[in-house]
């Protein structure tokens, strides 16, 4: 299995939630900044209104000043909190009326409107002063009034906006997350409907992908079309080659081995007979190897898109036995099926045939004669077992048998290629199982097909 | 070492204060803790919900000092370890003392957002300022109903009524300071009755008992802004006087409590707080109840003084001096 690098999904869910995150903390930040601006200078401006109606309350009445404070002056500055409200009246640095202490002199005419946080009576207080040069005989008088109101209701209206703040974050970002992962989702949908479709194809199946896919996939399309089609192309190309080269093999030789036997007929010396003989011996061999390599690269070819279906391993083995038998009569041996009713497995027949018959051959060769060879269609586990009378494996090579051209040390003079238990090792592997060599202890040998 | 400081200065200073009491009763609960309470609002009014609050609290005992509204603050401002809780008719006062941070938070009885100011000065009752008459005074004259009636009234005899006014020195009452500011506020009819009260050689008191005193005995004709839950508490008096309630406007106050931040019984204190606002808010199931309840019907058609920092403005020294100088200049000459 190959490694993922990265999920596109997550990686684009993760960036989109990052981003919601952030904007979702900025808003909050910027609404509750503003927010504190905008209470803070409702705040200044109704203390500056009503330090105004304070100030239009000043006159001055033989050089001493009276204010007349008006009811609205204080009365405007109630507020849901039931803010504290104070205030003070200086003539110059001294003290006309009011609270002691909420504003310290020397005031300066010039400074304009101040708005000052301080401590006062033990609470923190928002303060307005203005300082007036007011006419008066031979100098000016200095009024300044000072009007302060402390921040509960600021600090509750600033609460309930940060609330509510909170609460459009949290939501804003919830909402954004949930588009996050439905966005994700629906991005990647395309390229994993497109995986599912190729992985859903059967095994022989090259056409070239022709569903409608998202631009930025059509490149990775366009290549992957162009890669079946030249796959398509080579194992088309290897098929014939194989079909091709069995045809090219097999006839001749068997031509040739047919100008052998008839000419051993008309032969009478016995060195002739004899060296005709070891000649249709070497076509044997070759038409045989020749046959085993077809195979081989045969079930190399099939296993490797491997094509299932429902088959009778019985009907197989009986047919093969039917075939194999003129064969084996004429080595004196017995072919002998044990089977009972159908076995059915899902696999690809031809294959099984090739392996089954390899087996077959394998110990129709190594069989000494009269003997027989015992085939058995077992059904639980499914195997096929074809066992011989022979000289059995040689235990320490058993593990290196099934190796390509490897044959048995005991092999002797035997026709072979070596490649039979390859095949059929091959085949069980294909589908799954495996084969199993085994010597018995009154003499012979059984190659066991696991499916 | 500085309790007994405190106690020392605290008692020394009980001693002036003795002074300037005009009452000063213990209503023992059982045992434990003594409520000092200092109330503008006469001890026989008083007594039935002091009772029926230790009724409720058997473990408090009330220690109950009546003192002018305008007096309260000077006896707080002498000592504000002696008290824990004050009541008073003088709105405007009471607000001061919360909004210089004398009163302590009471969050547990927040109320609805009229009758309370800052969880600190709680309403519990509303009182007209009413004008009281002398019923034989008016035998064969028809009873004024608005204050320029009234005008009229006095005006069509005044030899009849000369030296038979009787209004609050508001000098002295707090009360009667409040109730003339805001009557000013409303209307400028008020400076014109003030100046035929002063054509009339009007009699200035400092407590509403004492003019409805003078209304029953005959020595008092009209009594202007007087509290009519006085002269309604007194079954005697309503035989030989009237209560009248200005149909014009009718500057209504409402009788606050306040629990000192000072104060060591907290818990008394809050359960006293809350036993009158409960009384308020649900007159007719406490008919002990001696005063006019916050939740009596008739209450949306008087003018009632709202707690906001409006308040603060009379009490401001040149607001004051203003006001006084208008008031002798019409009432005193």
């Amino acid at each position: 299995m190959r490694r993922s690098a990265t999920s596109l999904r997550r990686r684009l869910t993760w960036t989109l939630i990052g981003g919601a995150t952030l904007l979702a903390v900025l808003f909050f930040l910027v609404v509750r900044t503003y927010a504190q601006q905008i209470a803070q200078q409702s705040q200044d401006r109704i203390l500056e209104a009503s330090l105004t109606s304070l100030m239009d309350a000043a006159v001055v009445r033989d050089g001493e000043i009276e204010v007349d404070v008006p009811y609205a002056a204080f009365a405007m500055l109630d507020t849901a909190a039931d803010d504290r409200v104070f205030y003070a009246v200086h003539q110059g640095d001294a003290l006309l009326t009011g609270y002691d202490g909420l504003a310290e002199g020397p005031f300066d005419p010039a400074v304009g409107l101040d708005f000052q946080t301080q401590t006062f009576g033990g609470a923190e207080v928002r303060r307005a002063t203005l300082t007036r040069a007011l006419p008066a005989g031979p100098a000016p008088v200095l009024l300044t009034v000072s009007v302060a109101q402390t921040r509960d209701s600021l600090a509750g209206t600033l609460w309930a906006i940060s609330v509510n703040a909170a609460l459009f974050g949290g939501a804003f970002f919830v909402l954004a997350a949930g588009m996050a992962l439905w966005t994700s989702r629906s991005t990647v949908r395309p390229l994993s409907q497109m995986a599912e479709a190729v992985a859903r194809r059967g095994p022989r199946d090259l056409r070239p992908v022709v569903r409608p896919v998202p631009t930025e996939l059509s490149p990775l399309v366009t290549s992957l079309n162009s890669l079946m089609t030249r796959l398509s192309h080579s194992l088309t190309q290897s098929e014939t080659f194989i079909a091709e080269a069995a045809h090219r093999v097999r006839t001749p030789l068997a031509t040739v081995r047919t100008h052998a036997e008839a000419t051993l007929m008309r032969v009478d010396k016995d060195e002739n007979r004899a060296a005709l003989r070891s000649m249709i011996r070497a076509i044997d061999e070759s038409s045989r190897a020749a046959g085993q390599l077809l195979d081989h690269a045969m079930v190399t070819f099939r296993g490797d898109q491997l094509e299932r279906r429902q088959i009778d391993l019985v009907g197989i083995c009986r047919e093969l036995v039917d075939r194999l038998t003129p064969v084996a009569e004429m080595k004196d041996l017995e072919l002998v099926l044990i089977a009972e009713g159908p076995v059915e497995v899902q696999g690809d027949p031809i294959l099984i045939q090739n392996a089954v018959r390899n087996l077959i051959d394998n110990a129709l060769k190594y069989s000494p004669p009269e003997g027989v060879v015992r085939i058995e269609v077992q059904r639980d586990p499914v195997a096929i077992v074809v066992c011989d009378e022979g000289g059995g494996f040689p235990t320490e090579q058993m593990a290196e048998l099934s190796k390509r051209f490897q044959r048995g040390a005991n092999a002797g003079d035997t026709v072979g290629s070596g490649l039979g238990l390859t095949i059929a090792q091959d085949v069980a592997e294909a589908h799954g199982g495996r084969l199993g060599l085994a010597n018995l202890d009154e003499g012979g040998a059984c190659a066991t097909l696991y499916l | 070492m500085r309790n007994f400081v405190s106690v020392i200065l605290c008692l020394w200073a009980g001693v002036l204060v003795a002074a300037e009491l005009e009452d000063r009763q213990m209503f023992h609960g059982e045992d434990g803790v003594t409520l000092r309470v200092l109330s503008s609002t006469d001890t026989d009014i008083f007594a039935p919900i002091l009772e029926g609050f230790i009724a409720r609290n058997p473990s408090v005992s009330v220690d109950y000092a009546v003192a002018g509204s305008a007096d309260i603050v000077t006896l707080i401002a002498e000592c504000g370890d002696c008290f824990d809780v004050v009541i008073s008719s003088a709105m405007d006062l009471q607000l001061k003392l919360a909004n210089d941070g004398l009163a302590r938070r009471l969050p547990g009885l927040a109320q609805q957002g009229g009758s309370q100011w800052r969880q600190s000065v709680f309403g519990f009752t509303l009182e007209p300022a009413t004008v009281v008459l002398n019923r034989a005074a008016f035998k064969g004259r028809p009873l004024p109903s608005t204050r320029q009636e009234l005008i009229e009234a006095l005006r069509a005899d005044p030899e009849h009524f000369r030296g038979r006014l009787g209004t609050y020195d508001v000098r002295l009452s707090g009360l009667g300071y409040l109730f003339a500011t805001q009557d000013a506020r409303a209307s400028e009819t008020f400076w014109r009755l003030m100046e035929v009260f002063g054509n009339l050689d009007a009699q200035l008191y400092c407590c509403s008992g004492d003019m409805i005193d003078d209304l029953a005995s005959g020595e008092l004709f009209v009594a202007y802004n007087v509290l009519g839950s006085y002269a309604s508490t007194r079954p005697e008096t309503l035989d030989t006087v009237t209560i009248i309630t200005p149909e014009d406007f009718a500057t209504t106050m409402m009788r606050t409590a306040l629990v000192l931040d000072s104060t060591d019984v907290g818990g008394a204190a809050e359960a006293m707080v809350s036993y009158l606002t409960s009384g308020a808010w649900a007159a007719q199931d406490r008919p002990g109840f001696p005063l006019p309840s916050i939740g009596d019907a008739d209450a949306q058609v008087l003018n009632v003084v709202s707690l906001d920092p409006g308040l603060l403005v009379y009490l401001d020294r040149l607001k004051r001096e203003l006001f006084l100088e208008a008031w002798s200049s019409a009432l005193l000459r």
